[in-house]
């Protein structure tokens, strides 16, 4: 669905042997911390996701098997807390999403790159919570307000822009570990420096630097798997 | 320190930093037989008396409190070794020693739930925490130096040291930026992508009358 999820799945079995050697509950935990720590919602990883439901159903379906068959119960406690760490994970990646929906659905909702990211199931939750939100807010304030102040998205008719509307800050520092090297890379968000040829500006990662770095001209790096957030 | 103040800042707890530890492998020692374990987070086992084998930290904390198993302790977690890094970390002001990402949670694991496998246990524990004490006073000193460049390389920082430093160093370069930027910001030329303008204004929205 989202492009950014399908260029890192291709990545990903170019490299064979990170394939073979990365279980899905590595890639669940990756995802996860990527969200936890990037300020904008990023592309849901529905085949990972996917998968993860799938195998947390069949480690359901053979921990009850244990359950009923008598199995050893030391055996059975461990798959138990095997289950559990998956499912938290699971757990824990869809709730920092819907978080970060509930903060800035206005704002998604208008842009498509944003929507493309969602999952089906985050949009219609999207748009109900836009619908409810909008609701309250109108029956609680707004209707009380001159009318010349009563928008949800604007402080009043003449704003131009949406400007009650929280955005992701882009702008914010995270921490990143590199995984593959990056290309150099401007800091001033720009790819390629036109007339720019600051040296200090320019800053390039190998396998295993730990940084802190603006997140906005690292975008791309993360969504390609380029580096990941810790 | 300044950023430890506000709780929900703190991008992961310490809970969650614990969890992401107890995925890192660790040699155990069985002392009893058990087929191998097929979970989702990978295969593990056979478990074999006496023959070692690799786990998760979670599995073998989790066999040890059963009394099932024995831990070897990382080679790093040695009284030469601790020594060895903890005197390089007095030695070299500018730069960290080498520890696993996750040296601070795995010691704790160990020191709470199999003391009686790590030899001279006392004196390691003694050398991590004076490990972690002194290169978290580095931490804090060479904040000092941090400057408004947009990255900045902090290598061999643990995952307990960087969440520590998070929240404060991650406010205080902003802030860098943004006193840096004010001016870069509206000059839209260089940046031909466009998204200049749409930065970051939710704190700073402006009230019209």
């Amino acid at each position: 669905m989202a492009s950014g999820a399908g260029e890192r799945s291709t990545e990903q079995i170019d490299d064979y042997e990170t394939l073979i050697s990365t279980t899905d509950v590595e890639l669940l935990k990756g995802a996860w911390r990527n969200e936890k720590a990037a300020p904008e919602i990023l592309p849901f990883e529905e085949a990972l996701v996917k998968r993860a439901k799938e195998q947390i159903q069949l480690m359901e379906e053979t921990v009850d098997d244990f359950a009923e068959s008598g199995h050893d119960p030391l055996i059975a406690s461990l798959y138990q807390m095997d289950l559990d760490r998956a499912q938290y994970l699971l757990r824990s990646y869809l709730r920092v999403r819907l978080q970060k929906i509930e903060k800035f659905m206005f704002y998604i909702w208008k842009r498509d790159t944003y929507r493309n990211r969602l999952s089906i199931e985050e949009e219609k939750f999207t748009e109900r919570c836009i619908r409810d939100i909008g609701k309250h807010l109108e029956e609680t304030v707004l209707s009380k307000l001159p009318e010349n102040y009563q928008s949800v998205l604007k402080q009043s008719v003449i704003s131009e822009e949406d400007d009650m509307v929280p955005e992701p800050q882009l702008d914010t520092f995270v921490v990143a570990k590199c995984e593959k090297a990056t290309r150099p890379l401007y800091l001033d968000g720009s790819r390629q420096s036109a007339g720019f040829d600051s040296r200090d500006d320019h800053f390039q990662m190998v396998p295993g630097d730990l940084c802190i770095l603006r997140y906005r001209p690292f975008q791309e790096e993360l969504m390609s798997g380029n580096i990941s957030l810790v | 320190m300044a950023g430890q103040s506000d709780p929900h800042i703190s991008l992961f707890s310490a809970e969650e930093v614990e969890f992401m530890a107890e995925d890192e492998l660790i040699e155990i020692v069985p002392n009893m037989r058990m087929d191998p374990l097929n979970f989702i987070c990978g295969d593990f086992g056979p478990f074999l008396p006496q023959i070692a084998t690799q786990v998760p930290l979670w599995l073998a904390v989790a066999l040890k409190k059963r009394g099932k198993c024995a831990i070897r302790p990382p080679q790093w977690m040695s009284v030469e070794n601790l020594t060895r890094v903890l005197e390089g970390e007095r030695d070299t002001q500018g730069a960290f020693q080498a520890l696993p990402f996750h040296y601070v949670e795995i010691s704790r694991l160990l020191f709470d739930h199999a003391r009686d496998d790590i030899p001279d246990m006392y004196m390691v524990r003694s050398l991590v925490e004076d490990i972690r004490d002194v290169r978290i006073h580095k931490v804090e000193t060479s904040l000092e130096k941090f400057s408004g460049t947009s990255a900045v390389k902090i290598p061999n920082l643990s995952a307990m040291e960087v969440n520590i430093i998070r929240p404060f160093v991650g406010r205080a370069l902003q802030a860098f930026y943004k006193h840096d930027n004010p001016e870069k910001i509206p000059d839209v030329d260089r940046a031909p992508s466009g998204h200049t303008r749409v930065a970051n204004n939710e704190p700073r929205r402006p009230l019209r009358r």
